[in-house]
């Protein structure tokens, strides 16, 4: 296992490199990653393509510095390539765009899409009982996309049990807490009443999330990771401006002390 | 006479048969686009998601990302207008595999009114980069158009429609992607058409004969890519083309052709098409006539063109 310092050290660095990105939902997402990567998924990041392989769909798309890094660390590719990220010519796009990436299983970044793509592959790998799982990550802002509920409800109907759903739950979108902007609770009984079982745990804390990808459940498991945006850097925490904004020289080096 | 909506279904078929990848998705319209005879067939390879084009979009890029060939089909306004940004953004942008049939094409669900008759969704999927888009004018060409969609590589939009249209083509004559077909020769003007306006063309060009004027027909049953070599080979031998689609004059056939004469072949360039307006309730006959969508226009904007 990687310590998530090193992964929070790799998403400050790249979006201030970068001059633009998304702190806030790539911080909040990478105690989940971690686990995904290292302990839950069947990869082998020597063979990105295995046929057999567990496959993620990273719906809410601008998470991508914590997925690069994710990877990057794992052994897909170089981590010396995270420093291009956004850059002309680097294909660590600003959202997760698989044409050449090693590692990366779906193309993401409108939101609300995700699900649906990650239902259909696993749908796939079911009629070619192919025993690879899908997982997909989605923002709570993204709960707010009417066609997130439509494959909520298909999900359940096609008794599809090979997909994972992990909400990271942070709170907040770019423009407001979620609550402010939109609310979408009560979560755990919308996914409820819409077939799926539901379970919680503390996103940052890997022992908790590791029981939670452990439910056991006849229905699709939905896990509801409470986090925090912005998560390690004290001015970054559930700041809707650390949504979309890079740390400047200063910024960033109060934040890797925070780190450090 | 036999519609469109039966030769796709009759290539679907013959897919399902010829490839086990082939996967069918329909949105709660199998009755109506005919794609409940692959569920009869081929059960456990038909999805019906129910209405809800926009989860239907994404469950096939996701199956094509784990190699298969979904075919999703509903009425042409909801497969690529409700679905649009998932066809951008994920089917096109990932260039994936997925064949999306573009039921009840421009004004033939006439009584169903302006809702549903989709007049803009050539215009849209040809915009979007990967895409092929074919628009077949019988069911033995509509056939062969799904049959040929297994041979692409990358996302293909095929449009067609819910009513009988006279049959054109023998049933092996096969669509080319990039390929159109020269129905008929003229030296005075060249008519472009697609859909069913090709068979609309053929009696436009009928008329015009009778009173002297020979016309070229051409069935540019492949949008995109554009066949540029016969635009060519009409722009040599005629001063004037006319376009006829059973869609917006902006953004689709004339649209097309346009942008390719414009910088390759300038000549007179006349849309017969619905022109910047939404359709109306009726039978597709006088929906079609309301929007000028006759041979008697055709016609009659072949001969004012050629006289001014």
């Amino acid at each position: 296992m990687i310590s998530p310092r090193v992964i929070r050290e790799d998403i400050l660095r790249m979006i201030h490199s970068a001059g633009s990105g998304h702190p806030g939902g790539s911080l909040s997402l990478v105690e989940i990653l971690i686990h995904l990567y290292w302990k839950e998924m069947k990869i082998d990041p020597d063979d990105p393509e295995w046929e057999n392989r567990d496959r993620l769909v990273l719906s809410k798309g601008h998470g991508a510095p914590a997925l690069y890094s994710v990877l990057a660390r794992r052994g897909y590719f170089s981590p010396e390539k995270l420093e291009t990220l956004r850059k002309f010519g680097s294909d660590l796009a600003g959202h997760p765009h698989m044409e050449s990436l090693p590692g990366l299983d779906c193309s993401t970044g409108s939101l609300g899409q995700g699900l649906g793509i990650a239902a259909g592959m696993a749908l796939g790998l079911s009629l070619k009982e192919n025993p690879g799982r899908v997982f997909c990550i989605l923002g709570d802002g993204e709960l707010q996309e009417g066609s997130i509920w439509e494959s909520a409800m298909s999900i359940p109907a096609l008794e599809q049990t090979n997909i994972t759903v992990i909400v990271d739950r942070n709170r907040v979108q770019l423009d407001d807490a979620v609550k402010e902007v939109m609310p979408i609770e009560p979560l755990a009984y919308k996914w409820r009443a819409f077939g799926w079982a539901v379970t919680t745990c503390d996103g940052h804390d890997p022992d908790d999330i590791e029981k939670a990808f452990s439910t056991n459940s006849e229905k699709p498991l939905v896990i509801l990771a409470e986090t925090v945006k912005g998560k390690g850097v004290s001015f970054m925490e559930d700041q809707a401006l650390w949504h979309g904004r890079a740390p400047d020289d200063k910024q960033l080096q109060k934040a890797l002390e925070e780190l450090a | 006479m036999r519609a469109t909506r039966e030769g796709y279904v009759e290539g679907l078929l013959e897919a399902g048969e010829k490839d086990e990848r082939v996967i069918v998705v329909d949105g709660d319209v199998s009755r109506s686009t005919g794609t409940i005879a692959f569920r009869d067939k081929f059960p456990n390879r038909f999805f019906n998601l129910g209405i809800a084009e926009q989860n239907m979009a994404e469950y096939c890029a996701g199956l094509a990302l784990t190699d298969f060939i979904p075919f999703y089909s509903t009425y042409a306004v909801f497969a690529a207008g409700r679905a649009w940004d998932q066809i951008r953004t994920s089917i096109c942008n990932m260039n994936l595999n997925v064949r999306i049939g573009g039921a009840h094409g421009g004004t033939s669900v006439g009584p169903d009114g302006a809702t549903h008759q989709a007049l803009e969704d050539i215009a849209i999927t040809r915009v979007l980069p990967n895409m092929t888009v074919l628009v077949p004018a019988d069911s033995n060409q509509t056939r062969q158009a799904v049959l040929s969609s297994l041979e692409i590589d990358g996302p293909v939009y095929i449009r067609y429609g819910r009513n009988p249209v006279p049959e054109l083509y023998r049933r092996d004559e096969s669509v080319v992607p990039g390929r159109g077909r020269l129905l008929r020769e003229g030296k005075h003007a060249s008519i472009i058409a697609v859909g069913a306006m090709v068979a609309i063309a053929l009696e436009a060009a009928v008329m015009l004969s009778k009173k002297g004027i020979e016309v070229s027909v051409a069935d540019m049953v492949s949008i995109k890519p554009l066949d540029t070599r016969l635009i060519k080979q009409l722009t040599d031998t005629s001063e004037l083309i006319v376009t006829a689609e059973d869609h917006q004059i902006t953004g689709g056939l004339f649209g097309a052709v346009s942008e390719y004469m414009s910088e390759k072949c300038p000549r007179r360039i006349i849309p017969v098409g619905v022109n910047d307006r939404f359709g109306c309730s009726g039978t597709p006959e006088e929906v079609m006539a309301h929007c000028g969508l006759t041979a008697e226009a055709i016609a009659g904007k072949v001969r004012t063109a050629l006289n001014n």
